[in-house]
């Protein structure tokens, strides 16, 4: 290890480190704009232009190795000349606007000028104005003028999220940061890019103009929209979340989130916010008080349990409700004496009874995906499911060269090097990975499988078998559709014996915030599950959190379930077209930064969160009306004082690993092989649903900015050119799309796309939008015929 | 073939004619024979590489880096592809001269840059060619077809076990893609912006692989070194500025063109090779290595000789070897206006004090010559070239400040007097004297 | 919009440099399409950049930087005159401005009739013959007197 020496402090350096990285270590600090700890080294702000003994120039610390003996000075009067002279250059042609600016306050360029600027500008000539451009809703580019040439925005694109959006046109001073043909940037990581800029040339859109940093408040939180569980900070100001930003923590998030995570909060003041309770009376729903509402609710449950005993009562949790909420709703169900309550509404198949369902996670931590020598992604949007695993991948593949292979329903790029990329049916997806599951145990010379008899391994699946069995450590992951597909549980299986064969390790993605909160919370059903409740329809639902319209399964039978029921309590942040319609009882319950709780996320790590701002209107957090609701109805263990109460008794403190990791998280699975279910669908076309990033969650549908992204298009009929013709369908023509359930039969008039990404003989069309919602099954057969 | 004259001509020998580009004229030149020698001879790399060490030939693409050292640091060993570039993006206002080595001798290059590729195990090649040139990329491209079908270049040369692709590729018009890690990147297929060194090319150069950029005049000695032996080629020189040398000619001469004359040479002899100042008027400055050398006044200019060290002594560099020279109906200002205005819109925009500050300059100096300078603008000028020069990722930084300070200290003069009279101190109808466009037809 | 021609030309360009490195093709095929085309719209760049496998913004980035390329439509002969010092001192300068008073156009103008369009350049590596004119990126006009230049501009038609 090189020894240096930066400004008289004696340090080993790290092989390889450079004067910079070595310089952070020490706690020194060197000005700086282009380096970023996360991007390639550009060197070209020079901004970082330290002295190094017996060196003929000044060299810049981010590029610029530490070697032995070197000695080097930071703020050396020759060191500090040249950082000012620099910044003199960064200065002549920026506009001097800090007080309008949106950066001001935050503005790396503008600290800086503060310590290395002279007083008054020397340059006399004309500044360069630089036009304004369009980059979509997200990213406003109307003050380019600002922009210091540092290029983090561009290599964020090629580097981190994989594609390549801006670029730095032309050269000299005339260079300037644009997108191709003025479109927009579609990353769905894209809002680190504002982050990353230094100063206030790339600013948030939605937050443009919308108050000064320096009068937010900033509280951190956790993100709920996907299991990475994406540390947070929030800022508000007079109790209105004003922006979000990533909250740096190197083993979840590292330092950044997804759109989805950042823009999402413009859905927490949408004009559909519940801020008062309702009570359906005469058939018209009605604000009341609030001990009116629950004294109804408590009642109406009462009710039920007496005249057709507790069976008759389902509750469905949001998989992003908190654990303390999810808990606290299964011990009011289970108080009542029913066990029909479950969280994954979006599920389809269940282990059959008697299987435990242990809480499924990511079988490892998260910061291990950038050390995997081998991932299989089964059943995954991955990058649009779950931004920041998909990042992790991208990173893993390029730099530390790791096979990443996906089995999945659609050709949709995850902008990372494939070793590869199966493209099937979802019929076929069983089947697929059976086809692994034999190649693994042939080339590794073990019994095959009892049930696999028919199975023959094709190229594909000998080379996905060959990667997880060669070298390394090797994982296994179960996505978003592997765990929503009709054959899930099978699915599962098949993973598991993979597993046992090649030593590789399973892990489930997750496919919400809270799923394996959820798991730990109790709120699993000992009678019938998210699906049973609803084709087996019962009398009375309590609903958490979630649109059972948008975010069930099948929102058909689910409609139709809620439709002929008694008694309907919803708690929720929102009200919806279709809760006016069916509910009888309407709570409003806090969003996450109204209320205090615990996600946890894939990884098992238990991480809670406080407000941050007051309730909105009369809302009320979820776990205090579960608590309050437990006592109207007399159930016992409802005299919880905090969230963190609710929470320790769930998750006892000394039973967490290392402080801050649930245990007993398992994803084992004991079942045979069912040879029925490797069986692909013949002569009827198929449904594809991806769950659209923007549609995800009740919270996301609301938030403006990201509704206005391409990634929020209303759903088409997406099919191949072969499955378009068969259907007797062109591109463009209106499609009406129809599914069967046993709640009768349901339809949708989309329009027809080209895509060839899409298997033969399927329709893709998005789950999660009111243009699909009168559909039945994601993975179902649906009827195709021109309008 | 615009080489207009030469001294004990080496690498321009026997260059009259419009076919001298051809293989068969080349071969009876005696082209190839060097090749030919290493396998016949079972030279070895290392005999190659010393050869020339002992010839002292040092880069003509501007640094004068010894060429056999380069070659020295390309980590012969390691298995993989490994590059050899030949720069010809001759870009550097003044240098044309390896437009006529292109032009007439055009196998020497390719020779040279096989024998090159022998001595360092290099497998791939490219020629990278000044997008301004175009018929010339086309002659290299049929040259090198003919080198191909001759076995000189390719698969198993010659019949031994060495390889060597060799291909062109063009440029479109950037002057900083002459610059090697620049040249490296647009070969890349992407904008030519230098890398930052280290990593030097040697160890990550093309596609990350071991690389060695060397001028076209530098890889075109390269067969006569060894056809004539390092020392000779030496003696050809003069002591630690080894060989012959092409210099172009350009400005206020009579004869402007390439002339090639041994280093050393005194400058009074290549001025009267090219047909001594115009019309016979007064010799008043000369920049001797290319627009990015320091100008040097002419009875400085007069006491040189034409190499490395002199030069040098003299507070300029030999650089590419291109010699602008400029009368008395120059006005200094003027001049370095439009240098300026080279260096602000060739400038890569990468780098902080070159983006800004090369636009900067132009613009002071643009406002100088325009009648509008105030008094702190020479101290201004003066600041900001310190604080571009050696604070950026390439040379072009100090490329566009050193003329700046040259002007600025040998003819201060002539700046203030622009200041504070808002006018020229060579009279307009004089300047227009300089030039010949209108006289020479008349 | 790319001819079969072009794109053959362009598929000979991709074959000098290493398999998966066909990026390094992009200044080729950039000038191939520009040759045939006149200039480089936005949707030729992105059709070269489709074939290339690369992003289009990178392709755009190429496109912007080099000077030969030409990104707004240019008349069908595009003269480049060299001004920089070397030339300057020979009457590059001089060359231009006789060429915008003969045409009537001023720097980066097109004639009316969209025949010429006049374009300042930087060293062309001719300083030797100065002044130069350098006639579609292709043909270089060397040792121009005003003369020549008639005679040029009478065999562009
Ligand atoms: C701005 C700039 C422009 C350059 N232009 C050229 C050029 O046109 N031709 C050239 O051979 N070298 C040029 N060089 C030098 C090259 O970077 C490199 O040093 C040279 O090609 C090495 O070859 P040599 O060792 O044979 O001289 C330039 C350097 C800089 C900084
Ligand atoms: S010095 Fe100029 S040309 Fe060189 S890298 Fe910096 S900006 Fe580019
Ligand atoms: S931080 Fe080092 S040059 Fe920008």
């Amino acid at each position: 290890m090189p020894e240096i020496e930066i400004d008289g402090q004696l340090v080993q350096a790290p092989e390889g480190a450079t004067i910079m990285e070595v310089a952070e270590q020490l706690g020194v600090y060197i000005p700086h704009f282009c380096y970023h700890k996360k991007l390639s080294i550009a060197a070209n702000c020079r901004m970082c232009l330290v002295q190094v003994e017996k060196a003929a120039k000044p060299v810049p610390a981010c590029a610029t190795p530490a070697t032995n003996g070197m000695k080097v000075f930071t703020h050396s009067s020759l060191a500090v000349k040249a950082q000012q002279g620099v910044m003199e250059f960064l200065l002549i042609n920026h506009p001097l606007d800090c007080p309008i600016c949106d950066q001001g306050g935050e503005c790396q360029l503008q600290d800086l000028a503060v310590g290395y600027g002279a007083g008054a500008s020397h340059y006399q000539e004309e500044k360069r104005v630089v036009f304004h451009k369009d980059a979509g809703s997200l990213i406003s580019m109307q003050e380019m003028s600002r922009c210091i040439h540092c290029t983090r925005c561009v290599r964020f694109g090629q580097e981190i999220a994989g594609v390549m959006e801006f670029g730095m046109a032309n050269r000299t001073m005339h260079s300037e940061i644009v997108t191709f043909l003025g479109r927009s940037v579609d990353s769905e990581l894209s809002g680190n890019m504002i982050d990353l800029c230094p100063v206030g040339a790339l600013t948030s859109k939605p937050f443009r103009f919308a108050a000064r940093s320096w009068e937010l408040s900033r509280l951190p939180s956790i993100s709920l929209h996907d299991s990475v569980g994406a540390n947070l900070t929030v800022q508000a100001r007079n109790h209105r979340v004003m922006r979000v930003l990533p909250r740096e923590n190197e083993a979840v998030n590292e330092c950044w989130i997804s759109d989805r995570d950042r823009f999402s909060y413009e859905g927490l003041n949408s004009p559909e916010r519940l801020t008062k309770p309702m009570i359906r009376v005469d058939g018209q729903l009605r604000e009341v008080e609030w001990s009116v509402a629950l004294d109804y609710a408590a009642h109406g449950l009462r009710d039920i349990v007496a005249r057709h005993g507790a069976d008759e009562i389902a509750a469905l949790a949001a998989p992003w409700s908190t654990l303390e909420e999810m808990h606290l709703l299964q011990k009011v169900v289970r108080g009542l004496g029913s066990g029909n309550v479950d969280f994954r509404p979006r599920r389809y198949d269940y282990a059959p009874s008697g299987v435990p369902a242990g809480a499924r996670w990511l079988g490892m931590r998260i910061a291990e995906l950038n050390e995997l020598d081998t991932a299989l992604v089964v059943g995954s949007f991955v990058r649009k499911d779950i931004p920041l695993f998909a990042q992790r991948l991208r990173q893993a593949a390029k730099h530390n060269g790791t096979r990443v292979t996906l089995i999945s329903l659609g050709n949709d790029d995850p902008l990372m090097a494939m070793h590869e990329h199966v493209v099937v049916a979802p019929s076929e997806l069983p089947a697929a990975l059976a086809r692994v599951v034999k190649a693994a145990a042939l080339q590794c010379r073990v019994p095959v499988p009892a049930g696999l008899e028919a199975i023959v391994p094709d190229i594909p699946s000998e080379a996905i078998a060959t990667s997880l069995r060669v070298r390394g450590r090797s994982m296994i992951f179960l996505g978003r559709v592997a765990v929503q597909h009709p054959h899930a549980v099978q699915i599962h299986v098949l993973a598991q014996h993979l597993s046992d064969i090649t030593g590789a390790n399973l892990g489930f993605f997750g496919d919400s915030g809270n799923i394996v909160g959820g798991y730990l919370s109790g709120a699993l059903p000992s009678a019938r599950n998210a699906r049973t409740m609803f084709t087996d329809p019962r009398r009375a639902y309590v609903m958490l959190g979630i649109e059972p319209e948008l975010d069930c399964h099948n929102p058909q039978l689910t409609l139709a379930a809620l439709r002929q029921a008694d008694l309907r309590i919803v708690l929720s942040p929102f009200i919806s077209e279709a809760m006016r319609e069916y509910a009888d009882v309407l709570l409003p319950v806090a969003p996450f930064t109204e209320t205090s709780g615990t996600f946890v996320n894939a990884e098992g790590r238990v991480q809670s969160f406080k407000g941050v701002v007051r309730p909105l209107g009369e809302a009320r957090p979820a776990w205090k009306v579960l608590r309050v609701l437990g006592n109207l109805l007399n159930l016992d263990g409802f005299d919880q004082e905090s969230s963190e109460e609710v929470r320790d008794a769930v998750l006892p403190p000394e039973t967490l690993i290392d402080g801050e990791f649930a245990s007993g998280l398992d994803n084992g699975i004991k079942l045979p092989i069912d040879p029925a279910a490797l069986v692909s669908a013949k002569g009827v076309f198929e449904r594809v649903a991806d769950v659209p990033i923007y549609f995800s969650d009740p919270l996301v549908r609301r938030a403006p900015a990201l509704q206005k992204t391409r990634d929020a298009a209303p759903p088409t009929a997406r099919m191949s050119a072969r499955t378009l013709a068969e259907a007797g369908l062109v591109a463009g023509a209106p499609v009406r799309l129809r599914q069967e359930s046993i709640a009768g039969s349901g339809e949708a008039v989309l329009t027809a796309a080209l895509d060839d990404g899409v298997p033969d003989g399927c329709v893709r069309v998005s789950a999660a939008h009111p243009a699909t919602a009168a559909l039945g099954d994601m993975f179902g057969t649906i009827q195709v015929e021109p309008v | 073939m615009a080489v207009l004259g030469s001294i004990n001509p080496i690498l321009t020998a026997g260059l009259d004619g419009d076919r001298t580009w051809r293989l068969a004229d080349y071969v009876s030149r005696g082209g190839y024979k060097s090749l030919r020698r290493i396998f016949a001879d079972n030279l070895t790399p290392g005999d190659v590489i010393a050869e020339v060490k002992k010839s002292v030939l040092r880069g003509r693409g501007g640094a004068g880096f010894p060429t056999g050292l380069k070659w020295s640091f390309m980590p012969r060993a390691l298995p993989g592809e490994k590059y050899l570039i030949c720069n010809s993006d001759e870009g550097e206002p003044g240098t044309f001269k390896d437009r006529d080595l292109l032009s007439g001798n055009p196998h020497a290059v390719i020779e040279g840059m096989v024998i090159a590729a022998y001595a360092m195990g290099a497998t791939r090649g490219y020629n990278y060619i000044h997008g301004e040139i175009w018929s010339l990329y086309e002659r290299f491209e049929e040259a090198l077809a003919e080198a191909r079908a001759a076995g000189f270049v390719g698969q198993n040369i010659l019949g031994s076990d060495f390889s060597f692709e060799l291909f062109a590729h063009h440029g479109y018009g950037a002057y900083i893609c002459g610059e090697e890690t620049a040249l490296l990147e647009s070969i890349e297929g992407k904008k030519g912006q230098p890398r930052f060194k280290p990593p030097f090319p040697a160890s990550f150069g093309l596609y990350g692989q071991p690389t060695t950029i060397n001028n076209t005049e530098t890889l075109a000695s390269v067969p006569f070194i060894l056809s004539m032996g390092g020392d000779a080629f030496l003696e050809a020189g003069k002591a630690n500025n080894g060989g012959p040398k092409l210099f172009s000619v350009s400005g206020h001469v009579n004869r402007p063109g390439n002339y090639e004359v041994p280093m050393g040479t005194p400058f009074s002899t290549l001025l009267e090779m090219a047909g001594g100042v115009r019309g016979g008027r007064k010799l008043k400055a000369v920049i001797p290595g290319g627009s990015s050398a320091p100008v040097v006044p002419a009875d400085l200019m007069m006491e040189c000789t034409m190499d490395y060290d002199s030069i040098a002594k003299a507070g300029s560099m030999l650089g590419s070897g291109a010699v602008i020279v400029m009368d008395e109906t120059t006005c200094m200002v003027r001049a370095l206006e439009r240098l300026s205005y080279f260096y602000y819109e060739e400038s890569c925009g990468q780098c902080t004090p070159c983006r800004e500050g090369t636009g900067w300059l132009y613009k002071i100096i643009h406002r100088i010559e325009n009648g509008q300078g105030v008094p702190e603008d020479l101290e201004t000028l003066q600041r900001l070239t310190g604080n571009i020069m050696g604070r950026t990722i390439c040379a072009l930084g100090d490329a566009a400040s050193m003329p700046v300070q040259s002007f600025l200290k040998h003819f201060r003069d002539e700046f203030q007097y622009h200041i504070e009279h808002r006018q020229c101190l060579v009279p307009v109808d004089v300047q227009r004297a300089g030039s010949t466009f209108f006289t020479a037809s008349a | 919009m790319l001819t079969p021609e072009s794109l053959a030309r362009i598929d000979r360009e991709i074959a000098k440099y290493p398999v998966g490195q066909q990026q390094s093709a992009v200044m080729a095929a950039l000038a191939i399409a520009q040759e045939a085309h006149g200039w480089l719209s936005p949707e030729l760049i992105e059709e070269v950049a489709v074939y290339l496998g690369m992003p289009p913004v990178a392709a755009l980035e190429v496109a912007t930087f080099y000077n030969m390329y030409d990104l707004k439509p240019v008349g069908r002969y595009k003269l480049t005159v060299c001004t920089n010092l070397p030339c300057m001192l020979s009457g590059g300068v001089d060359a231009l401005e006789y060429l915008q008073k003969k045409l009537g156009i001023g720097l980066d103008e097109t004639t009316p009739d969209g025949r010429i369009t006049l374009k300042q350049g930087e060293c062309m590596g001719a300083c030797g013959d100065a002044p130069v004119v350098l006639v579609n990126n292709r043909r270089m006009c060397a040792s121009m007197t005003p003369a020549e230049i008639d005679r040029l501009l009478a065999e562009l038609d």
